[in-house]
């Protein structure tokens, strides 16, 4: 069975992070930066990439990384998905870094070095909706050149090298080619922006001649692991709520105290705690590279989603007025929730490869 | 040596001395409370050794190995999981030696005489008098308890009843042990929509019990009750399942075996079911695995609300996919089953009785009332009661 809990490292990794993002990623600078031409904030990348090393967290020591495991990274995105924080940690330190994994070869290694550092980010080119084991064949290699597009790629405005599937394998692509395009698409969720990426004759290297297990094994992760971060978001909600509605007062009382309110923070009370087991799950399957991980993520991302944008939901309409206002944060976390149950396979989709995972087969 | 290895030592000197095989069962269970390995974190001498609650899974462990007998636990469920902690929190010397034996042992069944017709969500109001009879010291009970399980085989009770109508209500409670062979006490089945009763009313008319039977100070049995009910809701969905375990386990094996009953909607519904019974079943292993660690979290408060809703929306889904099957009924012939067992019985059993599980051990809205208060910290709703004398309280 799983180890649900978290170790004291674990914790003291946590405290770390939080003491970070609180001195450098307060609500009011995240949403000052989303309406600027620079959505990504790149100092904060720095912070807690070069200073912590937590874009390594996966890379063995010997390709400049930590060495660490899922479960430690689950306890980062819990801390970056508590405060919306617009770095692209879930898709360049897990997702561009676990496809590398599965790759063999000097380009791979040296990427993930570059990678591990922070210097370098990395993005999968595949729209942010893709579940594991979904294809993709929006590009074509020929002669060691790309050509095609790939349209909702997150954090592609972010990256310096893109690593793109096509049906002859893994590629490896450097932003700066003159071949590459990246057009910023104006996002549903500022703080974890889309763009559309453009391949006309972009020369590439090869990583692997087969994309299909790296990139699902790379999707299956970031799933896994996204649940954490929506661990992070939905917390977040329900203490600022309750924070809230203990002080908010209407008809002569805290609006808290009535049962019609307290039963809704209660209700989202539960599902927190429900999202924590099964994120918890999620990580310590694919951290213990168990037979397990393929049901424990489908279950994580079937139940974090909806979880999430419901605490959310929850938020803005318990703020009342103060909840529709571009001032207050919590649209913030409304919009990254509501794009993280798209990302990564929607609930429907994980519930989906459950029937096929557990034989629950449809009619 | 560590306690682990001296608890398995302990263990394998009683297995030595009396062999499971060849010996009584109640010989052995007794010989086993008198050893200290009942309950490991009980005190010497009431079946304990003061050790850490979770070092008890050491001891059954080698048990259950070596075959050795249980003392039925869901049989004395009531007696293990409220009496026996009230007991030892609040009893004399006296009572802790005279009542906890024979109840781990199961030889005397206990019930819980809290509820009453119109004490519910709000027990503190109950009404069951309790007048002292100044030249005996005897307290002379009269009242009506409701949903009392098990009330028609135990041999003792606890009770908690007014001895002040003068104060407000949570100030004049006293509890007691009753005695349930008095004349007074009378026990009638309370049928449910099941067909069966599993519970009973108990009509306590002129019912005497000794002072040597109170529990706790005069007055002081709303605090002593926390203790049972703590444990209560502890007791009630506490135990650790496999995946697939529990309710969802009878309608996805009906789904695998019977194709042609399958429908999209039932497909979706059943799958969403599934993702949230997995979800509620690592929420209780995480919970253990707090319990174990030493770090117990609020979380056991809400294990209970997430089972009884999903209980009830398996089984009505249940229902759904049996098509005509579900509408027939195994039996609604008036039973007095010794334990709830879901799946011994059919769907629309299931279905029945788990409407029970929101309201029974304390209704969901409450429960939602406890998480919002004492988990999140949210202010209580403005009281009416608190400062009023039991007597002067609408009723």
């Amino acid at each position: 069975m799983s180890d649900l809990l978290y170790t004291e490292e674990e914790e003291a990794l946590r405290s770390a992070v939080r003491g970070l993002l609180a001195a450098h990623c307060d609500a009011a600078s995240v949403l000052a930066r989303v309406e600027t031409d620079e959505p990504h904030d790149r100092a904060l990348w720095k912070s807690l990439a070069e200073g912590m090393g937590l874009a390594g967290l996966l890379i063995p020591e010997e390709l400049g990384g930590q060495g660490a495991t899922h479960r430690e990274v689950a306890v980062v995105l819990e801390e970056l998905g508590r405060s919306v924080a617009p770095v692209p940690y879930l898709t360049s330190a897990v997702v561009a870094t676990v496809a590398l994994l599965d790759c063999a070869g000097d380009e791979a290694s040296e990427l993930l070095g570059a990678l591990a550092s922070g210097r370098t980010v990395g993005v999968v080119a595949v729209p942010l909706p893709a579940a594991p084991g979904q294809a993709f064949n929006g590009v074509r290699e020929e002669g060691g050149r790309l050509q095609g597009r790939v349209t909702g790629v997150a954090d592609a405005a972010a990256a310096d090298v893109l690593l793109v599937p096509t049906s002859s394998g893994l590629y490896a692509v450097d932003v700066t080619d003159d071949g590459v395009t990246v057009e910023a698409r104006t996002s549903l969720d500022p703080t974890r922006p889309v763009a559309t990426v453009t391949f006309v004759g972009a020369r590439a290297r090869v990583l692997t001649d087969n994309a299909v297990p790296a990139v699902r094994r790379a999707l299956r992760a970031g799933a896994g692991l996204l649940a954490s971060e929506q661990l992070g978001l939905a917390e977040w909600c329900l203490t600022e709520t309750v924070r809230y509605t203990r002080e908010r007062r209407q008809f002569n009382r805290p609006v808290g105290s009535f049962q019609a309110l307290k039963h809704r923070l209660a209700q989202v009370w539960l599902e927190v705690v429900g999202v924590r087991a099964a994120a918890r799950s999620a990580a310590d399957t694919l951290a213990a590279g168990s037979d397990d991980a393929d049901v424990a993520v489908a279950v994580a991302q079937a139940y974090a989603g909806p979880a999430a944008v419901h605490a959310a939901e929850e938020a803005l309409q318990l703020h009342g007025g103060i909840g529709m206002t571009w001032e207050h944060p919590v649209h913030l976390y409304l919009k990254r929730a509501k794009a993280d149950s798209i990302a990564l396979g929607s609930a429907g989709r994980h519930r989906e490869e459950l029937a096929e995972l557990v034989d629950l087969r449809a009619p | 040596m560590t306690d682990a290895a001296e608890l398995r030592r302990r263990t394998q000197e009683l297995l030595a001395a009396y062999p499971p095989a060849t010996t009584d069962r109640t010989d052995f269970l007794k010989a086993r409370f008198d050893a200290g390995l009942s309950w490991v974190h009980y005190p010497q001498g009431l079946g304990g050794l003061g050790l850490p609650r979770s070092l008890q899974t050491v001891v059954d462990a080698e048990l259950a190995a070596a075959d050795a007998p249980d003392n039925d636990p869901r049989r004395i469920g009531i007696g293990l999981g409220m009496a026996a902690p009230t007991v030892l929190g609040f009893g004399t010397d006296e009572q802790k030696q005279r009542f906890l034996r024979p109840l781990w042992i199961g030889e005397e069944v206990w019930c819980q005489l809290f509820s009453e017709p119109g004490a519910g969500s709000d027990l503190a109001a109950l009404g069951t008098r309790a007048v002292r009879d100044e030249a005996t010291g005897d307290w002379v009970i009269n009242g009506q308890k409701v949903w009392t399980s098990g009330a028609h085989t135990a041999r003792w009770a606890i009770l908690i009843a007014r001895t002040d109508p003068d104060v407000p209500k949570h100030r004049g409670i006293t509890y007691f042990i009753c005695d349930m062979t008095d004349p007074g006490v009378d026990v009638r089945p309370l049928r449910q929509i099941t067909g069966e009763a599993e519970f009973n009313e108990v009509f306590l008319t002129d019912v005497r019990i000794p002072d040597a039977h109170r529990l706790g100070e005069i007055g002081d049995g709303w605090k002593v009750a926390q203790t049972t009910l703590m444990n209560e809701r502890v007791s009630i969905g506490g135990s650790r399942i496999p995946r697939e375990g529990g309710m969802i386990s009878a309608v996805a094996k009906t789904w695998r075996e019977r194709p042609e009953l399958r429908t999209h909607d039932l497909h979706q519904r059943l799958l969403k079911l599934w993702v949230e019974a997995e979800v509620a079943r690592l929420t209780g292993e995480r919970l253990r695995q707090q319990l174990v660690a030493g770090q117990p979290g609020p979380e056991g408060s809400g294990m209970k609300l997430g089972f009884a809703r999903l209980n009830q929306e398996i089984s009505g889904l249940e229902i759904e996919l049996l098509g005509e099957e579900g509408l027939l009924y195994d039996d609604w012939t008036m039973r007095r089953p010794a334990v709830v067992d879901f799946l011994a019985r059919d769907a629309g059993y299931r279905y029945l009785r788990a409407k029970g599980n929101s309201i029974e051990g304390g209704t969901s809205e409450v429960l939602l009332n406890i998480v919002a208060e004492r988990v999140l910290g949210l202010p209580s709703e403005p009281r009416t009661d608190k400062d009023v004398a039991w007597k002067d309280l609408a009723r």
